[in-house]
């Protein structure tokens, strides 16, 4: 089928914005604008599609993408910035479900393809369908509705066989050409239970690098659906995020130190292993922590996921701008893995109005703790924990950690005396230089603001 | 399509992919992850030629399908991003 210039031109044009775009995406500075680029390149290759001449079912297509796009805008509009992992997600499924459909309706027709063409579809429409169940997994493990790490017997033997069938079964399809109808649903089915039992025993810690994982499968995905149907936009869109989600994976399981076979065949044992912690937690009043901070001269603050659970940003944000006013330099340091997502707690800093210069990388800042007077930890535990550098037993020895026990002083803001996500004691909160100030984070930042106003 | 210049596009859109994150800070992490799902929903496209050519009923199924997901992705992956990088601000001079 040739198509007309109009729309092979819509398309290309679709390709190029959807690559400055993505570059406009990659500095703080010009990434909105660069959503907004892609976004109009969405809108040309949608609207150039309708224009192909002969094609059938169009008022079913617009309903389609009425249904589709409205609920997902409406959704997407709502969803809280804490909740933004496992929306990323969902949506992402949703993409890899379509690749997947995209291949059956290949499959059902039977046309004749090339081997090339066949294998192609095979492996975009096994890739995609693992995607969407995996990426429906992961959603409902960040949203709370599967509370559980369900692992099977030999779970990764069940894995392997899952993983060969679905593999057969495709080669299959690509010799039997065109498919019996019974061997494609067997294919599709094997598929979908694959990402449903390579995902189920998955913590939520793990999660996130999984659903950047499930991103670029999704994209050589579409990818390969793309050259089934002969569209070089889709076979570009979907590559580039292929191989920059790939990326970004690893870059994420590197910052947790988990490499990637890791998180998807053993859990993270919360063992007991590691050594004995010697001394004990001393406790501190807000008064105290206030006093502490108000005649610092420089103040590291380090945000966890459990700030954010406790939506005490706002006010951690108050309390940043009074400690300046007063002239004590504050700094926000992130570590990689901060929040559900690398990066999800600079967006939800954003979101209380932090300003991105002040936010800092690891990197960055760790250089910096030495000449801290005060480094205050507000819902973080295991990424300051100092095990990671020195106790070769710990179960998270070598993952990189913020040096907040380098700070003159750490306050620790914590709802109780347990453990972090991970289940290890954190040998920082027994070390002379710590204080723990106990209460959940919200109030707890609010009676420090108190304090901080009465200090002048 | 010709299978060899589809292989120099792949190839070409596999670099520039990981070009453009290599030298992304950590900040804009999650809003390139999710901005990248959204470029990938031009899925939708391909999904509305696999209905626009659906014969059987089958077939208009699971386009219709195929169509409303593509949109979803599409549709959620720029609001999404959009609100995170809109909340993206230098302090005021």
């Amino acid at each position: 089928m040739t198509l007309p210039i109009y729309v092979q031109g819509a398309w290309f044009a679709g390709a190029a914005l959807f690559i400055f775009g993505l570059k406009g995406m990659s500095s703080p500075a010009s990434a909105r604008k660069g959503i907004v680029i892609a976004g109009y390149g969405m809108l040309i290759a949608i609207a150039a599609t309708f224009l192909i001449p002969g094609l059938k079912n169009l008022a079913l297509m617009a309903v389609a993408l009425a249904v589709g796009g409205a609920a997902a805008w409406i959704s997407g509009q709502k969803v809280k910035m804490t909740d933004m992992p496992q929306m990323v997600a969902i949506y992402n499924g949703m993409g890899g479900g379509a690749a997947a459909a995209i291949a059956a309706i290949e499959f059902a027709r039977g046309d004749a393809h090339s081997t090339v063409t066949t294998i192609l579809a095979v492996l975009g429409a096994l890739i995609g369908a693992v995607s969407f169940t995996g990426s429906c997994v992961a959603w409902a493990k960040l949203q709370g509705v599967l509370k559980k790490a369900i692992r099977l017997p030999a779970q990764n033997a069940v894995n392997v066989l899952l993983a060969l069938n679905a593999v057969g079964l495709g080669a299959a399809m690509v010799v039997m050409a065109p498919a019996q109808p019974e061997l494609i649903l067997f294919f599709f089915a094997v598929s979908l239970i694959l990402g449903l039992i390579v995902t189920l025993p998955i913590g939520g810690a793990d999660m996130p690098v999984v659903i950047s994982l499930f991103n670029a499968f999704t994209g050589l995905a579409v990818g390969f659906e793309g050259y089934v149907l002969g569209n070089p936009a889709l076979i570009i869109a979907g590559i580039v995020v292929g191989a920059a989600g790939t990326l970004l994976t690893q870059l994420m399981a590197k910052a947790m130190n988990r490499p990637l076979s890791n998180i998807l065949f053993t859990p993270l044992v919360a063992s007991g292993g590691g050594e004995a912690i010697s001394g004990s937690m001393k406790e501190v009043g807000a008064i105290d922590a206030a006093a502490m901070m108000r005649y610092a001269s420089k103040v590291i603050i380090v945000p966890g996921y459990g700030m954010a659970v406790a939506h005490a940003q706002h006010k951690v944000w108050e309390m940043t701008e009074i400690l300046e006013e007063a002239g004590v330099e504050v700094k926000f340091a992130i570590h990689p893995v901060a929040g559900r997502m690398p990066g999800h707690m600079n967006v939800l800093l954003a979101e209380a109005g932090v300003p991105y210069d002040k936010i800092f990388d690891l990197e960055e800042i760790n250089g910096e703790f030495g000449q801290a007077d005060v480094a205050l930890i507000i819902g973080a535990n295991d990424v300051v924990n100092p095990s990671a550098r020195t106790d070769k037993a710990s179960p998270i020895y070598g993952m990189p950690i913020l040096n907040a026990d380098q700070a003159q002083n750490v306050i620790v803001i914590k709802r109780g005396k347990g453990t972090g996500y991970s289940g290890v004691e954190n040998a920082l909160f027994y070390t002379d230089n710590c204080r723990m100030l106990y209460g959940d984070a919200q109030p707890m930042t609010g009676e420090i603001i108190q304090h901080l106003k009465t200090m002048g | 399509m010709d299978g060899l210049l589809a292989l120099y596009i792949f190839m070409l859109a596999a670099f520039t992919g990981y070009e453009i994150i290599a030298k992304v800070p950590v900040i804009l992490h999650t809003p390139l992850m999710s901005g990248s799902n959204f470029i990938h929903g031009v899925v939708v496209v391909g999904s509305m030629i696999a209905l626009g050519n659906a014969d059987t009923v089958i077939e208009q199924a699971i386009g219709f399908f195929a169509v409303a997901l593509g949109a979803a992705n599409a549709a959620g992956g720029y609001v999404v991003t959009e609100r995170m990088l809109g909340m993206f601000k230098k302090k005021e001079a």
